[in-house]
């Protein structure tokens, strides 16, 4: 593969019009509604270009970012995931027939638009999020169909972040700010003049390479990657020890800082929603007024909803507190028995865009320090009784 | 309030279930009744244009008198109630329908929490009515306005002020079919995540109140850049208090707080509790005193 190359400023269109004369749908982020968003794209100068944004605990508000940036904001709104595992998934129709019924699967065209995609300015959370779902949806014995065909397809331009936000901890979790392997190119913005340094991360991203106008990276092109690279880590607004979760979580069933955390969340669902890594869906069935047809469509569900835990006689998780326990226990402990890695690729968005602000780096940080204490009192030492953490847990976790 | 005249007859409800046509139409029948409401909810029914002449292929409207003067005689297989139980005549008139229905569907906002008209639930409706009215002894009124299932078996409800279109052939289809209609009881928040709606409450410090509301009209007023006023009422696991907080803590006065809790779903407990007794806030009486949509 050849090295890294140099794209000029507005060479970025060159390759969004490669990528669109090659048939892709060229989906890339954009201002919309107060919020950076995943949106079609022809033209760069779409791009969120002077933009940044401000995000903390249930707070996102755009600001002036760097002046010649056109990627200078964290983790958009949504992640890649409303793409490639989209909210509503036609699976399948039935029609009533004079002898019965019959099912017709879902095609491709059912899609309005269905080019494969193109996602320009995927960050490494981003890039790493879609490695999880791989694993989750591709890497069984009953690979997903409809995400296989739609990521077969797909084409990732990634993008090195420069600007983490305040509920970023990409760096704590090894997924960012440069993206790992997994896009098919990384693009690095750089200033002055105003450039990108791009790497190819496979064939297909070295032939759409080979075919645009660049000129080769030079030393110092690299050395100011890595300085950017460097500066925005330690501009990470979060972090988070991930050594001892899978022990620390499982062993804190009981803690009693589940229910301090229930007094709080308002089981909305907003956290799954848009984790780029959270899969969890229900089926609907659609049915006509004639009852001629049906069709069957495959939604976004979430363990904080009451009816997802529904099992004969009624729901497991009836308690909010339980229902944050199993979220956060999946994503950060029990996903390493099952996928062999973890839920969490340290976006922040679950942060974010919880409207009451919970922050799991912060939960985790007190479930670890509760989990001392109490250790400390078992083993006698002094001073070591739980501090803040709500009543004891009745009788276990409903 | 009009009294509507109601063809009742004392011929039994008939069963549930699939329904083949209880009447010598083969189709089966349907009924809408009013009770202490505004219309807005059984006009939905007359909005569902493109789905008008399929229904009528299946259903026979026996007793819609916002639609057609002309009656069929009961029982019904399928009655939509709107409104909320406010006089005596109507506590008992609710039990004629009931009587006289196989499955029956509350409608909205009135019907399933007891409507707007439920705030005079927290206020002595004597003095309401003597501050209204020249003559309020000519008044016959309940002291409060309760919903329809606390005076009967109610077999679906839909919610919202209005109910949503969609919602209401679902449930349409569902008795036809004779299976379950699916009706979410989530917040309003997944659905705004599902359309992809950037959220009004984080992203614009607007007073949303999807988080603790029933999903169902799929997430309508954030889509247009408003506030959820929560008129679905509450989701299946409400945590009003949390979001009171949370509005307190915007800078949302501790009374505007509690009016935003208090319009089409006041009469819903979990509701009333999240601002009872008032939430401490530090900020004073803004203009958002309205009750709604105040930026802090
Ligand atoms: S758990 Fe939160 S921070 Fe981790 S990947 Fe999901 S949304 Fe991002
Ligand atoms: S943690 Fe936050 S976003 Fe998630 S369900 Fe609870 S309140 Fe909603
Ligand atoms: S706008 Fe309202 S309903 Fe939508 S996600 Fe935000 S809080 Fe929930
Ligand atoms: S968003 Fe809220 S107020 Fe608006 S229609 Fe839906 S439930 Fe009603």
């Amino acid at each position: 593969m050849a090295g890294p190359a140099i794209l000029p400023s507005r060479g970025l269109q060159a390759l969004v019009d490669a990528l669109l004369a090659r048939g892709y749908r060229v989906l890339g982020p954009q201002v919309r509604d107060g919020a950076v968003v995943l949106a079609d794209l022809t033209d760069i100068d779409a791009l969120p270009l002077g933009v940044g944004d401000e995000q903390a605990p249930g707070h996102y508000r755009l600001r002036e970012g760097g002046a010649e940036r056109a990627f200078g904001f964290a983790a958009t709104a949504q992640s890649p995931k409303s793409v490639l595992f989209p909210p509503d998934e036609l699976l399948w129709r039935g029609r009533r027939t004079d002898d019965g019924f019959s099912v017709e699967p879902a095609s491709p065209a059912d899609d309005p638009d269905h080019r494969p995609v193109a996602i320009l300015g995927a960050r490494g959370c981003d890039v790493a999020a879609i490695a999880v779902q791989d694993r989750v949806l591709l890497g069984r014995e009953h690979v997903d169909a409809h995400y296989a065909a739609r990521r077969a397809g797909a084409f990732l331009v990634a993008v090195t972040c420069s600007d983490p936000a305040g509920t970023c901890f990409c760096a704590s979790v090894g997924t960012g700010p440069r993206p790992r392997a997994g896009s098919d190119l990384v693009l690095t913005e750089l200033a002055d003049p105003h450039r990108y340094l791009v790497e190819a991360g496979t064939p297909a991203g070295q032939a759409l390479l080979g075919a645009l106008d660049t000129t080769p990276a030079t030393p110092d092109d690299l050395a100011a990657a890595d300085e950017l690279v460097a500066d925005a880590t330690a501009r990470m607004g979060r972090t988070m020890r991930t050594d001892d979760l899978p022990e620390l979580l499982n062993a804190s069933a009981e803690s009693p800082r589940w229910a301090a955390i229930a007094e709080r969340c308002l089981a909305c669902t907003n956290c799954t929603a848009v984790c780029p890594t959270c899969f969890c869906t229900g089926v609907q069935d659609v049915g006509d007024l004639t009852g001629a047809l049906d069709e069957r469509h495959r939604v976004w569900d979430s363990c904080f909803s009451q009816p997802y835990s529904y099992i004969h006689g009624g729901a497991v998780r009836t308690w909010t507190a339980s229902r944050y326990r199993q979220w956060l226990t999946h994503k950060l402990a029990t996903w390493t028995e099952q996928f062999g890695t973890s839920g969490c690729v340290g976006c922040g968005r679950c942060i974010t865009w919880c409207p009451a602000g919970i922050d799991l780096t912060a939960e985790v940080a007190t479930i670890r320090e509760l989990a001392e204490a109490h250790d400390a009192v078992a083993a006698g030492a002094p001073g070591g009784a739980p501090t803040d953490g709500g009543a004891p847990t009745p009788g276990g976790l409903r | 309030m009009s009294v509507d005249v109601a063809p009742l007859s004392t011929r039994p409800a008939p069963a549930r279930g699939p329904l083949e046509g209880a009447t010598p139409d083969a189709r089966p029948t349907l009924a809408v009744w009013k009770f202490a409401s505004c219309d807005g909810c059984q006009l939905t029914l007359l909005n569902c244009e493109a789905e008008l002449l399929a229904l009528a292929d299946r259903v026979q409207v026996a007793y819609f008198p916002e639609a057609t003067r002309a009656v069929v005689a009961g029982p019904y297989d399928v009655s939509l109630v709107e409104g909320s139980i406010t006089t005596a005549e109507d506590a008992e008139r609710i039990q004629q329908v009931r009587a006289q229905s196989g499955t029956l569907v509350t409608i909205g906002a009135c019907a399933t929490a007891g409507g707007i008209q439920a705030l005079r639930n927290l206020a002595d409706v004597g003095e309401l009515a003597a501050a209204v009215y020249p003559r309020p002894d000519q008044l016959a009124y309940l002291a409060r306005s309760t919903p329809i299932a606390s005076h009967v078996t109610v077999d679906v409800q839909l919610y919202g002020c209005p109910i949503d279109r969609g919602q209401l052939l679902e449930v349409l289809a569902a008795v036809l079919a004779g299976r379950a209609p699916r009706l979410p009881s989530g917040s309003v928040c997944a659905e705004c995540k599902r359309r992809g709606t950037v959220c009004v409450a984080v992203a614009d410090g607007l007073a949303c109140l999807g988080p603790v509301t029933r999903a169902g009209c799929g997430a309508l007023c954030p889509a247009h850049h408003r506030g959820c006023y929560g008129c679905f009422g509450p989701q299946d696991t409400p945590n009003g208090r949390s979001l009171a907080t949370v509005l307190g803590e915007g800078g949302m006065a501790a009374v505007d707080v509690e009016r935003a809790f208090r319009t089409f779903a006041t009469g819903a407990e979990a509701f009333r509790a999240a601002t009872a007794p008032p939430i401490a806030t530090g900020a004073s009486p803004t203009d958002a005193a309205a009750g709604h949509g105040g930026r802090p």
